[in-house]
């Protein structure tokens, strides 16, 4: 008896959606192992990670907010990664907006308050598309590998900002890297009281439109798509490829300047080095997670930040430390991407 | 020689993929000292009968007995042990390194650590010496002509002591000469009292070279012949269980202005050797020039330099006058290029998106079928269903998916998608390559309407039949150079062949 790996026949449509849920539940059973290991007791500990992440209104806001930056850097590695744009740039792009965001904040001081936020907003949309549109250059022009580039610039961005945080945008006075508070004109509103749930969340939410309705309605979502999947076919077809990749670098690094942003003008309000746990590493997961459509990846975000919420109050009540969050989150790709090479192989018995 | 004991025996064979019997129940038989046909349309189950063969495949029912004994193959390696060798249509061979280097990757080497190339390349030059098969063992695979790396997957296949020899298609890239140099080695490997196995859908050759064929179709057997007591037609018939037409409805027509001008073209190929040299050519209305031609003499450079995907490195392409922007499809589409590629899936095709998106590529910008970036889905759907109809496209509808696709209703949906537009020039370059007798058949007369309606066709192709049957005028490439030029009722295939091989009229 042997066991290979063949091909098999091209699943239902429905398949596609029971899959993601499917994985995900075999995630949540499977972190019983972690959590047990970790000696948390097991119905309690399952009962405070939901209980923290949904089960009062405070808590559910709280989910939203974490969510909206992950929301927007996954929609920004699905975009890029639909055209075979292969962003993994998302979290240098996100600092790139953060940082725009924090110079225009503080400097627009005789600005008419009304345009500041506007302003904010499409500069760090700007920004994250600029940095986004480096690679995206050097992959069309010189033929340099976007994963590399990409991924390279987080790193000089993120040395940019320590410069300038130690530099320029230095609060006067302060020893520490952190800037000064951005003007109040320039800070998200909270559009729920007694909460955190801030514009930004809707900017996320309105982005999921966005992009389904890129994707699904226009040319260049179906140029977009033609050049992820044949990039030769899509030239020979007529399609400008080059322009597609270079347009879906500014849509992509834009979303995840976004999401900059948002941590910025709503949540933080000054610049600090840990401005971004890695939120775009993690868009990484959520897209594949979400299989690159944008419903998909307002599922596995909110799934995302259901884990991490949840995961500090199950800590408190349970003890299980906080990590369990990253655990789990790995756990849910590696099992997504299981399940997803199960949707087109099956494992065959073979007599010996 | 049919007294003797079979050396391979297959019994019942049946193969299903997915929900598709490629094999039901076949039997088959092969003897020493033979050569076997298998004849039979594409998709008849003839490579999948022998994959099972090789190792490569197992088969859901049936029993394979090699020189008597039962197996049961689970890998290629198995069949080698037991002297079954395949070469595929596609060689498995390592570019960068030597005929002698990909000779001996993975055949046995004494299970030592150091390879003993000594006695390696002793062994090589007994076997090349005792086929007649002279290459360099030295030289790099990447420098060797396509019928020179056939030699090196037979050698292969001798190196590891193969009795039984598959060929899947082995004439496909090769010219005449090479066929018959071809042919040669295989009748001197059964003179040694081996078998060979000759996949093919050519009758010419499979009358030539074989001494029994068996005639597959739709995954079965519908006949077994001597060779000696067949015929063409007989086989012909069988091969597509119908009676084909016996000759294309060619109208005499009279060749109108030139339309597409190619003058003093030179291109350099992917290794940045030359590929076309000086090369011209006049395409005329109402006109099929037929360009023949061994594959590797410039042909796909040409094509690719009219399709506007490959950049020349001097001269010019006009249609109708304006000239053709090198190295932008663009400029190719809007000049009004009907564009048929010869590898469809990788070039002309996008396999994961729906029939409907492949149609409109070339034209989901016009303000047909979209208002400023949103596409006009309706009258998208209205446009395709009207050319699923037109081009009688065998699909579940507009949305299915290009891969879900038979080989020859993705050539249809090619064709509708290039010609909807009624272009002045239509390219089609390797047209029916890997298309069975029916969609050839219906390729061949879409392009012969085509020249009816007004086009000047460019027909780039391997098959000599091919070229005979549909050309106005013959011209044939070698080397990236034009060999000769004639009209088709002056041509005669020993002149063509000669061109081919690359010698000039006196």
């Amino acid at each position: 008896m042997r066991l290979r790996i063949v091909k098999r026949e091209p699943l239902p449509g429905w398949a596609r959606i029971v899959i993601p849920i499917a994985a995900v539940l075999a995630t949540l059973i499977l972190s019983a192992i972690p959590i047990l290991v970790a000696g948390g007791e097991l119905w309690k500990s399952y009962f405070y990670l939901f209980y923290g992440a949904l089960g009062t209104r405070f808590n559910l806001l709280e989910t939203f907010v974490k969510a909206s930056p992950l929301l927007l850097t996954g929609l920004a590695v699905a975009f890029a990664f639909r055209a075979k744009f292969w962003n993994i740039g998302a979290e240098g792009q996100l600092l790139a907006g953060a940082l725009t965001a924090t110079a225009l904040g503080i400097s627009l001081k005789g600005v008419p308050p009304f345009m500041v936020l506007p302003m904010v907003i499409v500069a760090g949309f700007l920004a994250g598309g600029l940095w986004a549109f480096i690679p995206a250059i050097l992959k069309t022009k010189l033929k340099v590998d976007d994963v590399v580039s990409s991924l390279l610039l987080n790193y000089v961005m993120i040395h940019i900002m320590g410069a300038l945080l130690f530099g320029p945008l230095q609060q006067k006075g302060s020893s520490w890297p952190r800037s000064s508070e951005i003007i109040a004109a320039a800070k998200y509103p909270i559009l729920m009281p007694r909460s955190r749930f801030h514009l930004g969340v809707l900017i996320a939410l309105f982005a999921v439109l966005v992009i389904w309705f890129i994707n699904n309605k226009t040319t260049f979502g179906y140029q977009n798509k033609a050049v992820g999947i044949n990039l030769r076919a899509a030239r020979f077809g007529g399609i400008h490829t080059n322009s597609v990749i270079l347009w879906t670098a500014l849509i992509s690094g834009g979303l995840a300047g976004l999401a900059g942003v948002g941590e910025l003008c709503a949540l933080q309000y000054r610049l600090i080095m840990d401005i971004s746990p890695g939120y775009g590493y993690s868009g990484i997961v959520i897209a594949m997670l979400g299989n690159l459509h944008p419903v998909g990846v307002l599922f596995s975000s909110l799934f995302f930040s259901i884990i991490i919420v949840g995961a500090q109050t199950m800590s408190r009540m349970t003890g299980v430390p906080v990590y369990i969050a990253e655990v789990i989150q790995g756990m849910a790709l590696m099992i997504m991407l299981i399940f997803l090479l199960f949707t087109e192989y099956r494992v065959k018995a073979v007599r010996k | 020689m049919t007294a003797q004991a079979p050396v391979v025996e297959m019994l019942s064979i049946t193969k299903r993929f997915l929900n598709v019997a490629a094999n039901k129940g076949i039997s088959f038989r092969l003897y020493p000292g033979e050569i076997c046909a298998l004849l039979g349309e594409n998709g008849a189950g003839k490579t999948t009968l022998m994959n099972i063969l090789f190792g490569y495949y197992s088969c859901d029912e049936g029993d394979i007995f090699i020189k008597g004994d039962k197996v049961d193959l689970t890998c290629p390696k198995d069949a080698i042990c037991r002297g079954v060798g395949m070469i595929h249509q596609h060689f498995a061979l390592v570019p960068s390194q030597s005929v002698l280097e990909n000779v001996i990757i993975g055949a046995d080497t004494g299970k030592r650590i150091f390879l003993d190339l000594k006695s390696a390349k002793e062994k090589l030059r007994q076997i090349q010496k005792r086929f007649r098969l002279q290459l360099d063992p030295d030289a790099k695979i990447w420098t060797l002509s396509v019928g020179e790396q056939q030699k090196v997957e037979i050698l292969k296949a001798l190196y590891r002591d193969v009795d039984i020899l598959i060929m899947d298609e082995p004439t496909a890239v090769l010219s005449p000469g090479e066929t018959e140099d071809l042919f040669k080695t295989l009748e001197s490997l059964v003179q040694e009292g081996r078998s060979v196995v000759f996949i093919s859908h050519k009758l010419h050759e499979v009358m030539s070279i074989s001494d029994r064929i068996i005639v597959l179709r739709a995954g079965e057997v519908v006949a077994e012949k001597k060779t000696k007591e067949t015929t063409l037609r007989e086989l012909a018939n069988l091969m597509v269980g119908r009676e084909l037409l016996e000759k294309l409805d060619k109208k005499t027509m009279q060749p109108g202005e030139p339309v597409l001008q190619i003058e003093n073209l030179h291109a350099l190929n992917d290794k940045r050797l030359p590929a076309l040299r000086a090369l011209g050519l006049v395409v005329r209305r109402n006109e099929v020039l037929g360009l023949a031609g061994v594959s590797g003499n410039g042909q796909r450079e040409l094509a690719e330099i009219l399709f506007g995907i490959r950049e020349a490195s001097k001269g010019t392409v006009r249609v109708k006058g304006d000239l053709l922007r090198l190295g932008s499809p663009v400029s190719a589409i809007r000049l009004g290029m009907g564009r048929i590629p010869e590898d469809r899936i990788e070039t002309g095709l996008l396999m994961d998106l729906t029939v409907e998106e492949n149609l409109i590529l070339e034209n989901h910008v016009s303000p047909e079928f979209q208002h400023r970036g949103l596409l006009n889905f309706e009258k998208i759907q209205r446009f395709c269903e009207e050319l699923i109809r037109a081009y009688d496209i065998k699909t579940a509808g507009p949305h299915a998916e290009a891969k879900s696709l038979s080989g020859g209703n993705l050539q249809k949906v090619m064709l509708a998608r290039e010609l909807a537009g009624k272009p002045a020039v239509l390219i089609a370059s390797q047209p029916t390559r890997g298309l069975d007798v029916g969609a050839t058949e219906y390729v061949h007369q879409r392009i012969l309407e085509e020249r009816e309606r007004g086009a000047a066709v460019l027909l780039i192709s391997e098959d000599l039949d091919e070229i005979f049957a549909l050309s106005d005028r013959i011209a044939v490439l070698f080397e990236g150079e034009v060999m000769g030029e004639t009209p088709v009722e002056e041509a005669s295939r020993e002149q063509i062949g000669l061109w081919m091989s690359g010698v000039r009229k006196e």
